[in-house]
């Protein structure tokens, strides 16, 4: 190959490297290229190295051993029977022989005891007599491989305790609402408030933000006023530069920290608009004790935070659509609105929801607006209307993660796999979304 | 806009039209008529104005930012410049086929029912049929998609998709059809049959197209317009406007002549 390049010499400048150079050059080069591979290969690696141990340790908090000791055994009460193997006369016995006679009398005048069902009475004693502790706790990772030094310890310190596999991760964590004692306490409360302050979110920002891309799209070069006259000129311009100065700061806007927009909301929203976010020019009273910090402040206040991005990626979306697609709607007589209508936004609609859900699905994360604004962080009462007083899911973990009983450590890792699924959910229904949306646009 | 009274052989007449991109001024001094039920030819090197000028006939140049149009383009009598024309009637009845196939992304039969619908369709759904049936007859793709009228016009091919373009624009029942380089993306084939086409519109249209190539104009038009940039000031400006025989074989310009025995452009 090199041969015949060097047969004709005249064309050759000498410049460029010839025969045996040749294959040493392309060798270098390919070996350059080789090392940055491995580079970009190192990068990634450390990446998902990362997120392991970050699952890692969330799944090892989350699940793992707990040591049960209780004030008396079940088989001291029973002789060694199950409690449920009992008969309801049997479980009365146990009852009135170990509990003090004044929780009895208070117990019969509530109902009386004959009457109540075994699983009733099985309760009471579990909570009464039998009382069942958590002495000790242990992440998962000890209690599957540290297993003998566990027990070793605990026969020592809890020589009664019993040690058992405990995901805090249930049912009844789901459900449960919030409580002081971790072993009760659970995350309905801020999940239905995540999922509804989500949701008022999305029907304000949403709009609010397609409309002001389509604006800035598709109705910033437009001149409404009279280009011949020096007012009318003056008008346009003076449009388009409060336009473009728009624009610029909503660049600007959405890289400023989410705590900025906390005290923007508390200002405005909770403070200065309270009458309206507290519900009481509306007649509602619920709203009343929580003085202005209610859900839909909180909306508000992240609708603000999250506008921007909302902004740019429909803006985005909306610049993609093929300026063909308009020319052509023109051409057949549509009108401008007429083309955003029916030709723009169906087809910026993909990448505008995904920008808009990627943005919002931030937004569930957010801990420190909401903080500001006066957010709960121990409430017991779901969230039951726009003006209701409500946490989220961020702050209960926060909450909880700053108490210093190991318990809350183990729950709020629960918490935050459940955020997670939340999290990762919406992003996996906005990828679904557009690729709908797009096969549904351009193939059959 | 129509106006019955109104008796001239020509669809379009311009009178000292000058068009200007902001301060540039793209095209200068160009008076010609466009006669009805014809094709007119507009051809030209590069630069040298002959889209601007077949952009202005519907009022397409209004969508560029800065683009003004001075003087007067006469259809049916009436300025269409004039300050109580709206652009969007003016759209509707003067046509237009992009150079690149730009269907929307619909099934075929949604790309040609759009616009009779933006334009205030009264009708059924079952004249809808009949009228995108005619359409695709008429732009003579009918019998290569009638049986999947829900396919998306995307997967045609690009011959059929431009005569998809075609049957969109025919739809909305226009005088005149502009055509802007309609098959400078298209396969010697797919051009054929689009030249065979615009012989069959012409009996109902008047076609005005844009082309860089010579034969096409010389094969499939009755007048032909030279358009070449003034190097001084670098506008487009008509150099010679006449029947395509003319244009080819008599041409009065010497720069006419130099242009279509390929010395240049």
């Amino acid at each position: 190959m090199s041969a015949e390049i060097n047969a004709s010499g005249e064309r050759s400048t000498g410049r460029l490297p010839q025969g045996e150079a040749v294959r040493q050059n392309v060798a270098v080069r390919q070996r350059r290229g080789r090392v940055w591979e491995a580079v970009l290969f190192a990068s990634t690696v450390v990446g998902i190295v990362i997120l392991v141990m970050l699952a890692f340790n969330i799944v090892n908090d989350a699940f793992g051993g707990i040591a049960v000791q209780s004030v008396v055994e079940e088989e001291e009460l029973t002789d060694g029977r199950q409690l449920e193997a009992l008969s309801q006369q049997e479980l009365v016995g146990i009852l009135e022989t170990n509990l003090r006679s004044r929780v009895l009398r208070n117990l019969e005048r509530e109902r009386p005891l004959a009457e109540r069902s075994k699983e009733e009475l099985i309760d009471i004693i579990n909570q009464e007599i039998i009382k069942p502790e958590v002495v000790a706790i242990y992440p998962l990772s000890e209690f599957l491989f540290n297993r003998p030094a566990i027990e070793a310890e605990l026969a020592e310190a809890f020589p009664r305790a019993e040690l058992q596999f405990k995901s805090w991760l249930n049912w009844n964590f789901l459900t449960s609402p919030m409580s002081s004692n971790p072993l009760q306490a659970g995350i309905r409360t801020a999940i239905l408030g995540t999922l509804s302050l989500l949701l008022l979110t999305i029907l304000i920002a949403f709009p609010l933000g397609i409309g002001a891309a389509i604006y800035l799209e598709e109705y910033n070069s437009d001149k409404p006023f009279d280009e011949r006259s020096p007012v009318g000129r003056w008008l346009n311009r003076a449009i388009q530069r409060t336009a473009g100065l728009i624009e610029t700061n909503i660049y600007n806007l959405s890289g400023v920290p989410s705590i900025i927009y906390g005290i923007l909301g508390l200002a405005i929203f909770v403070r200065a608009l309270e009458p309206i976010t507290s519900g009481a020019v509306f007649g509602a009273n619920e709203g009343v004790t929580a003085n202005g910090r209610t859900i839909l402040s909180a909306a508000l206040t992240m609708s603000l935070l999250v506008l921007p991005v909302v902004i740019i990626s429909s803006q985005e979306a909306i610049r993609a659509v093929p300026s063909s697609l308009r020319q052509a709607s023109y051409g057949l007589g549509a009108t401008k609105w007429q083309t955003v209508w029916k030709i723009v936004l169906p087809n910026a609609l993909p990448g505008i929801l995904t920008g808009t859900i990627l943005a919002i699905s931030r937004a569930i994360g957010e801990t420190a607006p909401l903080i500001v604004i006066g957010a709960s962080t121990f409430i017991v009462t779901d969230p039951s209307g726009l003006f209701s007083k409500f946490t989220v899911l961020p702050l209960q973990i926060y909450n909880w993660t700053s108490r210093p009983q190991e318990e809350f450590r183990a729950i709020a890792a629960a918490a935050i796999i459940v955020l997670l699924i939340l999290l990762l959910s919406l992003n996996a229904a906005a990828i679904l979304l557009r690729n709908y949306l797009r096969s549904k646009r351009i193939s059959t | 806009m129509t106006s019955a009274t109104y008796d001239s052989k020509y669809a379009i007449e311009t009178r000292d039209m000058h068009i200007y991109y902001g301060a540039f001024r793209a095209v200068k001094d160009v008076t010609f008529g466009i006669e009805r039920n014809k094709i007119t030819a507009l051809i030209g090197p590069s630069g040298c104005g002959k889209s601007t000028v077949l952009r202005s006939f519907n009022r397409m140049n209004d969508l560029i930012p800065g683009a003004r149009t001075e003087g007067e383009v006469l259809y049916h009598g009436q300025n269409l410049y004039g300050p109580d024309v709206d652009a969007v009637q003016v759209r509707r009845e003067i046509g237009m086929v992009f150079q690149k196939p730009n269907p929307f992304p619909k099934s075929i039969y949604d790309n040609i029912a759009y616009g009779p619908r933006i334009n205030g369709w009264k009708g059924s759904k079952a004249e809808m049929d009949e009228l995108v049936e005619r359409a695709l007859r008429g732009a003579a793709l009918w019998d290569e998609v009638k049986d999947d009228l829900k396919k998306s016009g995307l997967a045609l091919s690009g011959g059929q998709q431009q005569r998809l373009c075609i049957a969109r624009a025919l739809a909305v029942e226009p005088e005149v059809i502009l055509m802007d380089e309609p098959c400078s993306a298209l396969d010697p084939i797919s051009t054929l049959k689009i030249e065979e086409l615009m012989f069959e519109l012409r009996q109902n249209y008047t076609i005005v197209i844009v082309t860089h190539n010579m034969q096409q104009a010389a094969r499939a038009s009755d007048y032909t317009a030279f358009f070449l940039m003034d190097k001084d000031d670098r506008a487009g400006q008509l150099i010679e406007y006449d029947t395509t025989n003319n244009i080819f074989q008599n041409p009065k310009d010497k720069r006419t002549e130099e242009y279509i025995s390929g010395r240049f452009g």
